[in-house]
């Protein structure tokens, strides 16, 4: 006797042959396929940005501590350090200008020293040495350092050349240089820099580029370096420079906003002693070690990974739809197979081991085919998101594979189960009274399996009942506007069908007349559009309206780090061209210490904005008269001039965000000494006036000794721009912040953003088309019947494809005005109550939206249903009899 | 559970059978009684809409009487549930049906394996291939049903109906969607076989003359039946 598992797996494996044989469940396959394919594309890509943060601590910090500060450290933590033989390097980070032979190119600059990186590696691509080139001159790479300074024994072991030293890189330009690991930063006259300057910059490696008052060389390339980990989402293209080059810039002074940090790497107790004799540290003075590096990066990409993951969701839930029509139409073909096998004596049981079994072993092959397109589609995903994650990305683990695998399965078994196991009920006598189906399962049980399959999913990815149940709601009040839209509509077109003749009547009537088919698939196509036109809308037509606001003649560029020596220069300076300067500013920073005496610790604070507020430094200013832009809510501005006592006036957001009342005695810590004095007024400031502004203001008498740089803003017409060069040249320690072009950033990097957000959704938009075909499959036998009839009573080809052409294009059309309007709704409701912007009419999108969705599905839908039409009408008759 | 006779595998008594429809309570059998024995070849003719496949469905239990009491291979069915009568069927019950009932998208091969498997046999490889060599059809053994013709498609469920050796085999219209000459065939294959097995056959059937080749020849008329001569 064959035991009872063996029957269930031999039973099952034959019915699967079956259906792969019968394409049964093609549909419902690719409908899984494209679920765990959404879901691993974005888990494996979130997983390399994850892996790429976690990677060993010491190597994301390029040390095994660092301290780290806005002011110049002290030279006795070095002392400290290299007294206790443990190995230093010292970086320092700024923003400035990098002068190439197109326009002035925003960038981080990362000064290095000789010992830089003590952990890990940096990968840089140059050109192959030879004579001429900028990588002649440079010092060898890949080599493991022998000394650091002091005599410290560095570590070692760290670097190894790539074997052979292969040619690496896939475009063009990578494909001409070697890449390389080093544990050496950039030789004294060169610098490295990321490749997407190369192109900003119109320039080639080994040409001069202006930095401050130097004119370095560009060496190489930069692909990665182990802190910069902590850098993903850069704002500004990474420029990293020798220290020893850095006093030749002019670039930095004692006042100008820098991080400069102390790395230190070595045997773990003198690690332990140099901590203990550092602390307590300054509050100007941070100390990372691998468990505090960057915790408010990672949270950052945690929460763009989840969102994204939210996201597949959607693709999840129109794809659900898609699997349970698909499981419908199976169940109903299986109902005479499985009389047969209860006639044959086939218990109950059986049935429903067989179909449990034969769905799981289906559900995980369709999820390891949806594992391998998710795999490759997250390498789409990488390549939308190039410029948030300069830094190469380890490649994913099989975690998300796994996520996927499961994801697949509860989907499968919460949307198909239901069916299935209605199928196990069916009656043996059917074989003899074909008219007897399944029984009706209960409608109850088919949704609510569904909703908890979904539900489960939902607060899987989110993690947060909350913002799971949320999520739920919102799908949810979608799909039902869309349905009962469409259902509306459907109706409406109803109505025409009377009104029109031949294949036009023909082809409405094949639209409204399954109006339950009809609102499914039309809601799922639907929704797809309307995630990928909602995203057009926050992309383009947001930030136009928010650009389009800003007041003509509104200052457009900004110029910080002046320093106090270049303020009457630099103000001749813009006189002679013309240039209307309101004031320059002084700036000072300080960390905010203490409120009437009691320290402030980010702790205390329940809200994010808070804890960041209490943790980072202010920009400080002083001054005898109110800022224009301002106005005084509480208290009173002091009206003695450069007389005035001590005081403070605090913007009203940011005192009540922290917690400050008029009256209150604030302590600001500067140059690493306490500055205190009361609050004497809250003042409301204009921020989108784009002057400069600032939270805190003190009276002049307060900070007029502090070491300060001044800022400026300025309107500068586009016919000026040749003025920038020539500024930059006379004024090379003075960042300039051209407005236009930091929004062209922040357009690249939203844009980037919402691409990938688009890329997952045209995961959507292909589950809402499958639901359309799972719709026409449903309907195959039918319309296939019908089709027979009027080709034998002498309908031509040619109309029945015109109707087939109008009842799929009316579908699009339906489907693509009602996405176009509710992506219109949803953007000015956020345009006008959410931002406060004045939302304008957008007609391209409903042209793109209307139009597109037409065509596409009028032809998709046409070319699904054209088979019926190709073969002779008596084969389709007897089909279908 | 008492059995009525060694002999009879199937047995019904009083049996009848009322359905509700949108017309009202219809009755399609009323009061009758049956005796089947082993290898016993018995014909139930009748018009269209008679009872005669309601009352094969009863007999083999793949429905339940409104009133009544049927014995298949021995065991009540009363009691049973649906499972339960599916485990008796299992090996002991073979069927063939006016439009065949393969499984169109399994082999000739597959199909009759299919019965021989959900007994349990270990031979039922063995067995397949016998009763395939049985109905002539071994050199279409893995032929799907739309590649074989109708007369072939009954030949396979034949095979698939004897092949687990049942005990009685129920047939409604077998020769129904054939040809004259086909059905002659038909009707010998399935005399011949069970003769072989020693099984009972009851069929449904309009054919006078495969009515003629059976031991006894039975009238469903307003729901009762009546012997014919």
């Amino acid at each position: 006797m064959i035991s009872r598992p063996l029957l269930t797996w031999r039973i099952a494996l034959r019915l699967l042959r079956q259906d792969r044989r019968s394409g049964e469940l093609h549909l419902l396959g690719a409908a899984l396929v494209l679920t765990v394919a959404a879901i691993t594309a974005v888990g494996f890509f979130t997983d390399r940005v994850e892996s790429s943060m976690n990677r060993q601590g010491a190597d994301l910090l390029a040390a095994d501590l660092v301290l780290e500060s806005t002011t110049p450290l002290p030279p006795d933590y070095r002392q400290r350090a290299e007294g206790l033989g443990l190995a230093i390097a010292q970086t320092i980070a700024f923003r400035s200008i990098l002068m190439g032979e197109g326009r002035p190119q925003l960038v981080e600059v990362k000064a290095v020293d000789s010992a830089y990186p003590l952990r890990g590696q940096l990968r840089v691509r140059e050109a192959p040495s030879g004579p001429g080139t900028a990588a002649a001159d440079s010092p060898p790479v890949a080599i493991v350092h022998s000394e650091t300074p002091g005599g410290a024994e560095a570590p070692s072991g760290r670097a190894e050349d790539l074997p052979g030293g292969a040619q690496t890189g896939s475009s063009p330009l990578a494909e001409a240089l070697t890449e390389r690991l080093t544990t050496r930063g950039p030789s004294p006259g060169q610098v490295w820099i990321e490749s997407r300057l190369l192109h900003l910059l119109g320039t080639e490696l080994g040409t001069t580029v202006g930095l401050g008052a130097s004119h370095p060389a560009l060496g190489a390339i930069l692909g990665e370096e182990p802190d910069r980990a902590g850098a993903l989402f850069a704002f500004a293209p990474r420029v990293m420079m020798n220290l020893a080059d850095l006093p030749a810039t002019g670039l930095v002074t004692a006042a100008s906003r820098a991080e400069y940090r102390l790395l230190v790497a070595g045997d773990a107790g003198a690690l332990a002693r140099f901590q203990r004799q550092i602390e307590p540290l300054p509050a100007n003075i941070r100390l990372i070690d691998s468990a505090n590096a960057r915790p408010e990066f990672a949270t950052a990409v945690e929460r763009a990974g989840r969102f994204l993951h939210l996201a597949t969701l959607v693709t999840l839930l129109v794809a659900g739809a898609a699997i349970a029509l698909a499981s419908r139409r199976f169940v109903a073909r299986q109902t005479d197979a499985v009389a047969i096998l209860r006639c044959l004596g086939a218990p109950h049981h059986l049935l429903w081991r067989v179909f449990v079994l034969r769905l799981v072993l289906f559900g995980l092959f369709a999820s390891l085919v949806g594992c391998l397109v998710g795999w490759a589609g997250q390498a789409g995903l990488r390549l939308v998101l190039s410029d948030w994650f300069p830094v190469d990305l380890p490649p994913p683990s099989l975690t998300p594979a796994l996520a996927g695998i499961a994801t697949g399965l509860v989907a499968l078994l919460g949307f198909a189960l239901p069916p299935l196991l209605q199928l196990a009920q069916v009656t043996p006598l059917r074989v003899l009274r074909g008219d007897l189906g399944p029984a009706r399962g209960s409608a109850l049980a088919a949704v609510g399996a569904a909703v908890l399959a979904l539900a489960v999913l939902t607060l899987w990815q989110a993690q947060d009942a909350r913002l799971a149940g949320w999520l739920l709601l919102g799908v949810a009040g979608a799909i039902a506007s869309l349905a009962v839209s469409v259902l509306l509509l459907v109706r409406l077109a109803g109505g025409l069908t009377g009104r029109v003749r031949g294949v036009w009547r023909l082809g409405l009537a094949g639209l409204t007349r399954r109006p339950a088919g009809a609102v499914l698939h039309i809601t799922g196509l639907g929704l797809g559009i309307l995630a990928l036109l909602l995203l057009a809308v926050v992309r383009v037509d947001l930030l136009a309206s928010w650009q389009e606001r800003l007041p003509p003649g509104a200052p457009n560029q900004f110029l910080i780090n002046i320093q106090p020596t270049d303020v009457a220069p630099l103000e001749t300076f813009l006189q002679e061209a013309g240039i209307t300067v309101a004031a320059l500013h002084p700036m000072i920073r300080g960390r905010l210490t203490a409120i009437n005496g009691k320290p402030v610790e980010p702790s205390d604070y329940a809200n994010p904005r808070a804890q960041r507020l209490a943790a980072r430094e202010f920009n400080l200013s002083q001054g005898a008269a109110l800022p224009q832009d301002n106005r005084v809510l509480a208290g009173t501005w002091w009206t003695e001039g450069e007389g005035a006592p001590p005081q403070f006036s605090v913007e009203m957001g940011l005192a009540e965000t922290l917690g400050i009342a008029l009256g209150d005695e604030i302590t600001f810590t500067v140059s690493g000494r306490p500055v205190a004095a009361p609050v004497t007024s809250l003042r409301e400031v204009q921020w989108d006036s784009f002057n400069v502004n600032f939270f805190v203001v003190s009276s002049p008498v307060l900070l007029a000794t502090e070491p300060a740089t001044f800022i400026t803003s300025f309107y500068l017409p586009a016919a000026r721009e040749d003025l920038i060069p020539e500024l930059v040249r006379r004024f090379p320690s003075v960042t300039l912040l051209d407005v236009n072009a930091i929004l062209d950033q922040v357009r690249t990097v939203v844009d980037r953003g919402v691409m990938a957000v688009e890329y997952v959704f045209l995961f959507t938009l292909v589950a809402g088309l499958l639901v359309m075909f799972a719709g026409i499959q449903a309907s195959l036998e039918e319309r296939r019947l019908e089709h027979g009839i009027l080709r034998t009573l002498g309908t031509g080809r040619r109309a029945l494809l015109t109707s087939l052409a109008v009842e799929f294009t009316a579908a699009g059309l339906l489907a693509g005005l009602l996405a176009s309007f509710f992506a219109e709704l949803t953007g000015w409701l956020l345009a006008e109550q959410l931002f406060g912007l004045e939302f304008s009419f957008n007609p391209r999108l409903w042209l793109i939206g209307v139009l597109g969705s037409g065509l596409f599905i009028g032809l998709a839908g046409t070319l699904a249903t054209y088979p019926l039409l190709i073969r002779p009408p008596l084969t389709t008759l007897r089909a279908a009899a | 559970m008492a059995v009525p006779m060694a002999e009879a595998v199937s047995k019904a008594v009083g049996l009848s059978k009322h359905v509700t429809g949108p017309a009202g309570d219809l009755t399609i059998l009323q009061g009758l009684d049956l005796e089947i024995q082993t290898g016993e070849a018995v014909a139930i003719l009748g018009a269209s809409g008679s009872g005669k496949s309601t009352l094969l469905g009863l007999l083999a239990g793949l429905d339940n009487p409104s009133a009544g009491q049927i014995w298949l291979c021995g065991q009540a069915l009363e009691g049973l549930d649906e499972d339960g009568r599916a485990a008796l069927r299992g090996g002991r019950v073979g069927f063939v049906f006016q439009n065949f009932q393969l499984l169109p998208n399994l082999t000739a091969r597959e199909n009759i394996l299919l019965p021989l498997e959900l007994t349990g046999s270990d031979e039922a490889s063995r067995r397949a291939d016998e009763a395939l060599e049985r109905v002539g059809l071994m050199a279409r053994a893995g032929h799907y049903p739309r590649q074989l013709s109708g007369g072939e498609q009954q030949r396979v469920a034949i095979a698939r109906a004897y092949a687990p050796w049942p005990q009685v085999l129920f047939a409604d219209e077998p020769t129904g969607n054939l040809d004259q000459a086909t059905g002659e065939q038909i009707i010998d294959l399935l005399l011949d076989l069970r003769r072989q097995t020693d099984a009972a056959l009851v069929l449904v059937t309009h054919d006078p003359r495969l009515a003629e080749r059976c031991d006894r020849r039975l009238r469903m008329s307003g729901g009762r039946l009546e012997q014919q001569s």
